[in-house]
């Protein structure tokens, strides 16, 4: 199940983000699917991506705007989806929603650690000097602006050295 | 119906499909809504190097590369066939600031002068692509998340470390947009 490669017994002492605390497969399906079952999630994207276009979320300018407080724009946007997210989880939870397979749909709790705060204030700065989160760096890359992809081979840089020096890292 | 799409869209529409997609990957497939996370997928994939933070099966993950590559497609079909033909506005006060540090092309949704291959060999687009994004990657993974998995995901579902890493997220970016920015922008 979910656990195999991230079992208490082999990385407890060191797993300091643990699979609930990462978007891993903490809940992940227990059905195993031919790959194109996967092409489902490419059709979200596929919506996500156009919305992220269209409402210029990956507008360098508009997170600019952002963190001087010039502009409502973002606020409106980060607000709304966190309104119609958490009403859905709620949703979800209350009337026991299962997924189109029929599984329980499972939700793990995150759990605290300093990493959120050291690792969140750096992404914040590389958030307002790239003007882009991970998806609008993605979703550039897709307008053509192929420069981007340099900020996005760093940031997976990023990711490996982060990994690389983890257990050296306060947490 | 096309005139409709190509103008921007206001932050309540898209705001609703973006809160959409945290039900839509539950539904489907018991999916948690989560971006960065892709970065530690292609680490774990394609460079693992022994490292034990990249020892596990990404190929169960492979559903968010999918989601990604999704994301991508969207984009390419959004700014080649859904385009706003005119310019985007920027508020005046940030054009103004700009305009100061020689950044005078707001016609795209990044600005050309930083975001080019010529840029890239310059200090100032230096750091803010090469050095921003390994701040972006770094601190993602460090924070356990970013704004998809603990703004949107880990709120949505009342979790207080994902509000300590949102205020967090938005703290470095005031710091960095007024105090420190500024001044990499002159270089």
């Amino acid at each position: 199940m979910a656990q195999d490669n991230f079992n208490s017994t082999t990385v407890a002492e060191t797993d300091f983000e643990v699979r609930s605390l990462d978007t891993m497969c903490v809940n992940e399906s227990h059905l195993t699917h031919r790959w194109y079952h996967n092409l489902k999630y490419a059709a979200v994207g596929v919506l996500f991506g156009i919305a992220f276009v269209k409402a210029e979320i990956i507008s360098w300018f508009r997170i600019q705007e952002m963190f001087r407080l010039q502009s409502f724009h973002m606020y409106g946007v980060i607000g709304t989806a966190v309104a119609v997210g958490a009403l859905s989880v709620f949703l979800i939870k209350k009337f026991k929603v299962r997924t189109i397979y029929g599984e329980n749909i499972e939700f793990h709790d995150k759990t605290f650690n300093k990493g959120q705060i050291y690792g969140g204030l750096l992404f914040g700065f590389g958030w307002a000097m790239t003007g882009a989160c991970p998806g609008p760096l993605f979703a550039t890359l897709g307008t053509g602006a192929m420069a981007i992809s340099v900020t996005i081979l760093s940031a997976i840089a990023g990711t490996w050295v982060y990994g690389y020096f983890r257990d050296r890292l306060p947490h | 119906m096309l005139e409709f799409l190509q103008q921007p869209w206001p932050w309540y529409t898209a705001g609703i499909i973006i809160g959409l997609t945290v039900p839509a990957l539950l539904i489907l497939g018991n999916k948690h809504f989560g971006i960065s996370a892709n970065l530690r997928h292609i680490c774990a994939a394609c460079f693992p190097a022994g490292v034990k933070f990249f020892q596990y099966d990404w190929k169960k993950e492979l559903w968010n590369f999918f989601f990604v590559g999704g994301i991508i497609a969207g984009a390419f079909i959004a700014s080649h066939w859904l385009a706003n033909p005119n310019p985007v506005q920027i508020a005046p006060a940030l054009a103004t600031e700009l305009q100061g540090y020689g950044l005078t092309d707001f016609s795209g949704m990044v600005p050309a002068e930083l975001v080019s291959w010529e840029s890239l060999f310059t200090l100032r687009g230096f750091i803010l692509l090469v050095v921003g994004g390994f701040l972006v990657g770094f601190g993602t993974r460090y924070a356990g998340g970013c704004t998809s998995g603990h703004a949107i995901m880990g709120l949505s579902n009342l979790q207080w470390p994902s509000l300590i890493a949102t205020c967090c997220f938005m703290a470095g970016g005031f710091l960095m947009a007024n105090l420190i920015l500024p001044f990499i922008l002159q270089l």
